[in-house]
C-alpha cells in the first residue's frame, strides 16, 4: 500500500505544472474542501518553486486570506501581495476571509515545509526539519530523506534522518532491510518509535503478527528493550523534577505564612489574599509595560517583583497597625478577624479589577522548555520558579539570621517581655515583621501568576496548602517550611501517577493528620521555652 | 477549613436573605401590570465569573423586548436574585421567586448541581425554568426548557470530528475532567460511544482531577506517553479555572495542538478573555455558537451587547459566548410563546413553546422540539485564535435534535420524550 503511495506521489511530482505558480493553482485554498486543500499542500511540498515555499509558510503562519472574488492574497502587516506571484495588490481588508487551516493540514504543512528545509544551508533549520520528519515521516518522503542522508554531514541530523528512513523501511519487503531498520531504531528514544515497533510484533486477534521473520522479530524486541530503559530513566527524572517544582510552589506560597503565623503566631487567614495582591500587582505592572514600554514587555516580571513586595508590605503594615496588633495572643479572635479581612480584600479587588480572571502572560523567555535528555523536557517557567523560590528563601534566611531586624524579630517572638525590657521597640518590630511576611507572600503571588489563574479568589486555593506546609514542617522553623513544602510536593508527585490526582490529595491529607497526631510540633520542633506558653 | 467554609455559607445566606426580603412586592392581577420574570444567577462566589454575564444578557434582552412594546402590551419586569454559588440557596431563592414574587418564568442556573437543586421546587410549584448551559443530559422535566446543548449536540459531534481525517484521525482518546457529575457522565457516554466505534479499553484513558487543581505536570506527562501509541486527542471537561495551568503545562511540555489536539467543552469566549491565549492557540472547543459566526442575527446580537456593555460600563464582559446566546434565544422564545398563548399561564406557555422557532445569532433557525423541551441546535467546532476568538473549522449542515437520554447509556432507549 505504502509502496503504491510512493509511486503515486512520484507521479504527482512529474505531473506538477512546470510553469510558475498562478492563482488558478491556489484556487482550492478558497472554500471548505479540505481534501482538495491537502492535495494542493502536498503538491506544493514536492515543488522546487520558491513561491510554493512562501505559500506553505504563509499557510502555516495563518497569513493567507481570500478576497470575495477568490483571489488568494498574503498579508504582510498592512499591505497585501498576490500569494502566487508576489506582486503587490490592493484589496479591501474588510472583504477578506481567512483561509481556514485545520490541524490535519497543519501536520501536512509541517512535513512539507520540513521536506523543503532538509537541504537548507543552516544546520539549525535542517535539524528542526529532521526532528519534524522523525515524528511524521510518511512513505512519500523516502526519496527526499535518502537524498538528504547522502548529503548530510552533521552526525546528529544524520542520525535522525537515518531513523526516519528506518521507520519507513520497516515496511520494506526485504527482511534484511527490516532487520537493519529495527537495529537502527534501537538507538532512538522516541516513544512513538517504540509504539510502532511494538505494533509489529503484537499478536492480533487471529494470533498472527505483522512481522513474521524470526530474526527481525528478535531485532525488534531488542530495540524495544533499549528504548524502554532510556524512557524509564527520563520518566523517573521527570517525576523528581515535577515533585521539586510543586514543592517550590508550595514553599513559596507558604513562606510568608511561615513568618506571620510561624514566627509571630498570628493565625493569618488573609495570607492567601497577600498572594493574590502580589499577583494583581504583577498584572498591573504588565499593564503599565504594555502601555508605556511595549518593547521591553518581556521584562515586566523582574520589575513586578519590587512593586509586588512594596504593595503587599504596605497592605500588611496597614492591617497590622489597624487590626492585628490588638489581637496578639488571642488566636481565636485573630482567626476571625483575619478571615474577615480576607473577605474585604477579595471584595475590594473584585470591585477594582472586576470578578473575571485577568490575563497575565508568560514572558517569552519563560515559555517553552529545555530538553535535557530525550523525553525529559523541563519547562522554563518551572525552572525559573524553583530558582526564584530558593532565592527568596535565601533572602528570608539572611534577613532573619544576619540582620539586626532579624535578631529583634527572633528576640520578640521568643520572649516578648524580655526583649521589651532590653529596649527593643517590640511594637514596631511586630509591624515590620508582619509587613515583611506579607511582602514575601506578595513575591509568591508574582510566581503564582505565572503558572495559574489570576482572579480575586486566587488566594483561597492556596491557603489550605500553605497552612498544611507550615504546620507539617513545624511552626516557627524556616527549615520546617522548606522540608514541608518539598516533602509534600515530591510525595504528591510520586503518588499521583500511581493512584490519580484525587486519591493522591486525599492520602496526603490523611498522612498529615496522622503525622500531626503523632507529632503535634511538626517535623522540626522549636526548641525553647516558648513552645509551652 | 470546612468550618470556615460553613460559616461563610451561613453568613452569605443571612446577608442575601435580609437583602432580598425588601424586594418582595405586593402582587397585582391587573392585565396592564408588568410581567415579572425571575433571573436566578450567582452574582457572587465562585460561579459569579460565569453567571454574571448571563444576568446581564438577560436584562439586555428584556430591555430589547420592552423597547419594542413588551409582551401582550405589558412590560417585562425582571426580579434579580443572587443565590451566591450556594446550591441549597438556589432552591430557596427559586421558591421565593415563584411563591413570593409570583414570577411568570425564571431564567437561570449554570452548574448541573444548582439545576438539580431547584428542580423539585419548580416541579412542586409548577413553574417554568429556562436553563441556558450545555449539560450532561440524563434529565427531562415538564418544568424546564433546556436551551443549552445535550451531549449529542456537543460532546459526541466533537469527538466524531476528532476521529475524522480532518480532525486528526485520532486512534486513542484521553478523557480528562474535573471530578464531578458533568465530566463523569459525559465521559461515560463518550466511552460507550467509542466502544461502538471499535475502540479498545487500552486506547481510552480516563483521568480526573480535584476542583481547583493547578499542577498538571504528571497528567501532561501521562498524555505525552499515551500519545506515543498513535494519533491521540484529548477531551477536556476540566472546569473553567483549572484550564489555564493545564494549557500552560501542555505548551511548555512541547505538545502542540497539531500533534495532540485538545477539545474543551467548558472554554468559551468569556473564559478566554481572562487567559493568556498563546498556549491555547490551535486547540479546539465545541459549542453551538461562536462570537465569530458571520450572520445578520449575530451582527445584531454582538452589536447590541457591545452597546449595552458600553452603556452600563460592564468592562469585564466584552465578548459574547454560547450560554449567553442560549439565554438570549430562550428569552425570545418564551416571549413568542406567551404571545401565541395570549397569557403567561405556565401550562398554556408550555404548550405554546412546542415547535417555536427563532432565527438565532448562530445563523440557524432554531426550533424548540415538540416533545423533549430541548432546542434543535447546530454544532460547531472552533479553533482558538490568538485574539481569544474562535475560527469555525467545522459545523453541522442542519440543527441537530437533542437526545437528553443518551442512547449510549443502557436503559435509556425508552426515555426519549415527555
Amino acid at each position: 500500500m505504502r509502496a503504491l503511495r510512493v509511486i503515486f506521489y512520484c507521479c504527482l511530482l512529474y505531473a506538477l505544472p512546470a510553469h510558475a505558480l498562478t492563482q488558478a493553482d491556489l484556487a482550492p485554498l478558497v472554500g471548505d474542501d479540505f481534501d482538495a486543500k491537502l492535495t494542493l499542500v502536498d503538491k506544493l511540498g514536492e515543488s522546487d518553486d520558491k513561491a510554493a515555499k512562501t505559500v506553505l509558510q504563509a499557510l502555516s503562519d495563518g497569513n493567507l486570506s481570500a478576497s470575495s472574488s477568490g483571489q488568494v492574497v498574503l498579508s504582510q502587516g498592512d499591505t497585501y501581495v498576490d500569494a502566487a506571484t508576489g506582486a503587490p495588490v490592493t484589496v479591501n481588508a474588510a472583504d477578506l476571509q481567512d483561509v481556514v487551516v485545520n490541524n490535519r493540514m497543519h501536520r501536512h504543512l509541517d512535513s512539507a515545509l520540513a521536506g523543503l528545509s532538509l537541504f537548507d544551508a543552516d544546520a539549525k533549520i535542517r535539524l528542526a526539519a529532521a526532528q519534524q520528519l522523525a515524528g511524521h515521516a510518511d512513505a512519500e518522503f523516502l526519496p527526499v530523506i535518502v537524498k538528504a542522508v547522502k548529503r548530510e554531514q552533521d552526525p546528529k541530523i544524520k542520525k535522525l534522518l537515518l531513523q526516519s528512513q528506518a521507520m519507513i523501511l520497516l515496511d520494506s519487503t526485504d527482511a534484511a532491510q527490516r532487520k537493519e531498520a529495527a537495529q537502527i531504531l534501537g538507538g532512538s528514544d522516541s516513544p512513538k518509535v517504540r509504539a510502532s515497533l511494538a505494533e509489529r510484533i503484537d499478536k492480533n486477534a487471529q494470533g498472527s503478527a505483522i512481522e513474521t521473520d524470526p530474526a527481525v522479530r528478535q531485532a525488534i524486541v531488542k530495540a524495544i528493550a533499549k528504548i524502554d530503559s532510556s524512557m524509564a530513566m527520563a520518566e523517573y527524572l521527570a517525576r523528581i523534577f515535577s515533585g521539586i517544582s510543586l514543592g517550590s510552589v508550595l514553599m513559596l506560597a507558604a513562606l510568608g505564612l511561615a513568618i506571620t503565623y510561624g514566627l509571630m503566631g498570628v493565625i493569618n487567614m488573609a495570607h492567601g489574599e497577600f498572594l493574590m495582591i502580589g499577583a494583581y500587582a504583577t498584572y498591573a505592572v504588565q499593564g503599565v509595560f504594555r502601555h508605556f514600554f511595549p518593547v521591553q514587555l518581556d521584562w515586566y516580571l523582574p520589575a513586578a517583583l519590587p512593586v509586588a513586595f512594596i504593595v503587599t508590605f504596605l497592605v500588611g503594615v496597614i492591617l497590622e497597625r489597624s487590626v492585628i496588633r490588638w489581637l496578639y495572643g488571642r488566636p481565636l479572635e485573630s482567626l476571625l478577624a483575619t478571615w474577615g479581612l480576607s473577605l474585604i480584600l477579595i471584595q475590594a479587588v473584585r470591585t477594582i479589577f472586576g470578578p473575571q480572571n485577568v490575563e497575565v502572560a508568560n514572558p517569552g523567555w519563560m515559555s517553552g522548555g529545555w530538553e535535557v535528555i530525550p523525553n525529559l523536557i523541563l519547562p522554563y517557567n518551572r525552572m525559573v520558579i524553583i530558582g526564584f523560590s530558593l532565592g527568596v528563601l535565601l533572602i528570608v534566611w539572611l534577613i532573619l539570621t544576619r540582620t539586626r531586624l532579624g535578631l529583634f524579630v527572633r528576640g520578640v517572638t521568643q520572649n516578648r517581655k524580655m526583649a521589651d525590657c532590653l529596649g527593643v521597640p517590640t511594637s514596631r518590630v511586630d509591624t515590620l515583621t508582619f509587613g515583611f511576611g506579607a511582602g514575601i507572600a506578595g513575591l509568591g503571588g508574582v510566581a503564582l501568576s505565572q503558572i495559574g489563574n489570576v482572579g480575586p479568589e486566587l488566594g483561597q486555593s492556596y491557603i489550605v496548602d500553605s497552612f498544611m506546609v507550615v504546620v507539617l514542617g513545624g511552626v516557627g522553623q524556616l527549615a520546617g517550611t522548606v522540608a514541608g513544602g518539598f516533602g509534600l510536593g515530591i510525595v504528591n508527585k510520586f503518588l499521583e501517577p500511581w493512584i490519580g490526582a484525587v486519591l493522591a490529595k486525599i492520602i496526603v491529607l490523611i498522612f498529615i493528620i496522622a503525622f500531626i497526631q503523632k507529632r503535634p510540633q511538626g517535623m522540626f520542633a522549636m526548641k525553647g521555652r516558648t513552645v509551652d506558653n | 477549613m470546612t468550618q470556615r467554609r460553613e460559616f461563610l455559607k451561613h453568613l452569605g445566606m443571612l446577608g442575601a436573605a435580609t437583602g432580598l426580603s425588601s424586594l418582595g412586592l405586593p402582587v397585582m392581577a391587573a392585565s396592564k401590570d408588568p410581567i415579572k420574570v425571575g433571573v436566578l444567577h450567582s452574582l457572587s462566589g465562585t460561579m459569579a465569573i460565569s453567571e454574571t454575564a448571563l444576568k446581564d444578557v438577560a436584562l439586555m434582552t428584556f430591555a430589547e423586548i420592552n423597547a419594542s412594546g413588551g409582551v401582550l402590551g405589558r412590560m417585562i419586569e425582571p426580579v434579580v436574585v443572587d443565590p451566591a454559588s450556594n446550591w441549597p440557596l438556589f432552591a430557596e431563592k427559586a421558591r421565593q421567586l415563584i411563591s413570593k414574587d409570583k414570577v411568570a418564568v425564571t431564567f437561570g442556573c449554570w452548574t448541573s448541581v444548582s439545576r438539580k437543586s431547584v428542580l423539585p421546587v419548580f416541579e412542586e410549584l409548577n413553574a417554568l425554568l429556562f436553563y441556558p448551559v450545555q449539560y450532561e443530559g440524563e434529565e427531562l422535566s415538564q418544568n424546564v426548557f433546556y436551551t443549552g446543548a445535550a451531549p449529542n449536540q456537543q460532546a459526541i459531534p466533537a469527538l466524531e470530528y476528532l476521529l475524522s481525517a480532518d480532525g486528526g484521525g485520532a486512534k486513542r482518546v484521553f478523557l480528562l475532567g474535573t471530578d464531578y457529575v458533568y465530566p463523569r457522565t459525559t465521559n461515560k457516554i463518550l466511552r460507550a460511544f467509542l466502544k461502538t466505534k471499535g475502540f479498545a479499553d487500552k486506547d481510552i484513558e480516563e483521568v480526573y482531577t480535584p476542583f481547583g487543581h493547578s499542577d498538571y505536570q504528571t497528567i501532561v506527562a501521562n498524555i505525552k506517553k499515551f500519545a506515543a501509541g498513535g494519533p491521540t486527542c484529548v477531551v477536556s471537561t476540566i472546569n473553567g479555572d483549572s484550564n489555564v495551568p493545564f494549557y500552560k503545562e501542555l505548551g511548555n511540555a512541547g505538545l502542540k495542538a497539531k500533534d495532540v489536539p485538545v477539545v474543551a467543552f467548558s472554554v468559551a469566549e468569556q473564559e478566554l478573555a481572562g487567559m493568556d491565549t498563546k498556549p491555547l492557540v490551535g486547540h479546539l472547543a465545541a459549542w453551538n455558537y461562536f462570537e465569530s459566526v458571520k450572520s445578520p442575527a449575530n451582527t445584531k446580537f454582538v452589536k447590541m451587547w457591545k452597546d449595552y456593555v458600553k452603556a452600563k460600563g460592564l468592562k469585564d464582559f466584552p465578548v459574547t459566548d454560547d450560554p449567553m446566546e442560549a439565554t438570549y434565544v430562550g428569552i425570545h422564545m418564551w416571549a413568542q410563546a406567551v404571545k401565541k398563548a395570549g397569557t403567561v399561564d405556565v401550562d398554556a406557555v408550555r404548550k405554546a413553546m412546542a415547535g417555536q422557532t427563532f432565527a438565532a445569532p448562530s445563523g440557524f433557525t432554531l426550533t424548540m422540539d415538540k416533545t423533549n423541551h430541548h432546542l434543535h441546535k447546530p454544532v460547531m467546532i472552533g479553533e482558538i485564535r490568538a485574539d481569544g476568538q474562535f475560527e469555525v473549522v467545522w459545523k453541522t449542515k442542519e440543527p441537530v435534535r437533542a437526545q437528553p437520554w443518551s442512547p449510549y447509556i443502557p436503559g435509556n432507549e425508552k426515555k426519549q420524550s415527555l
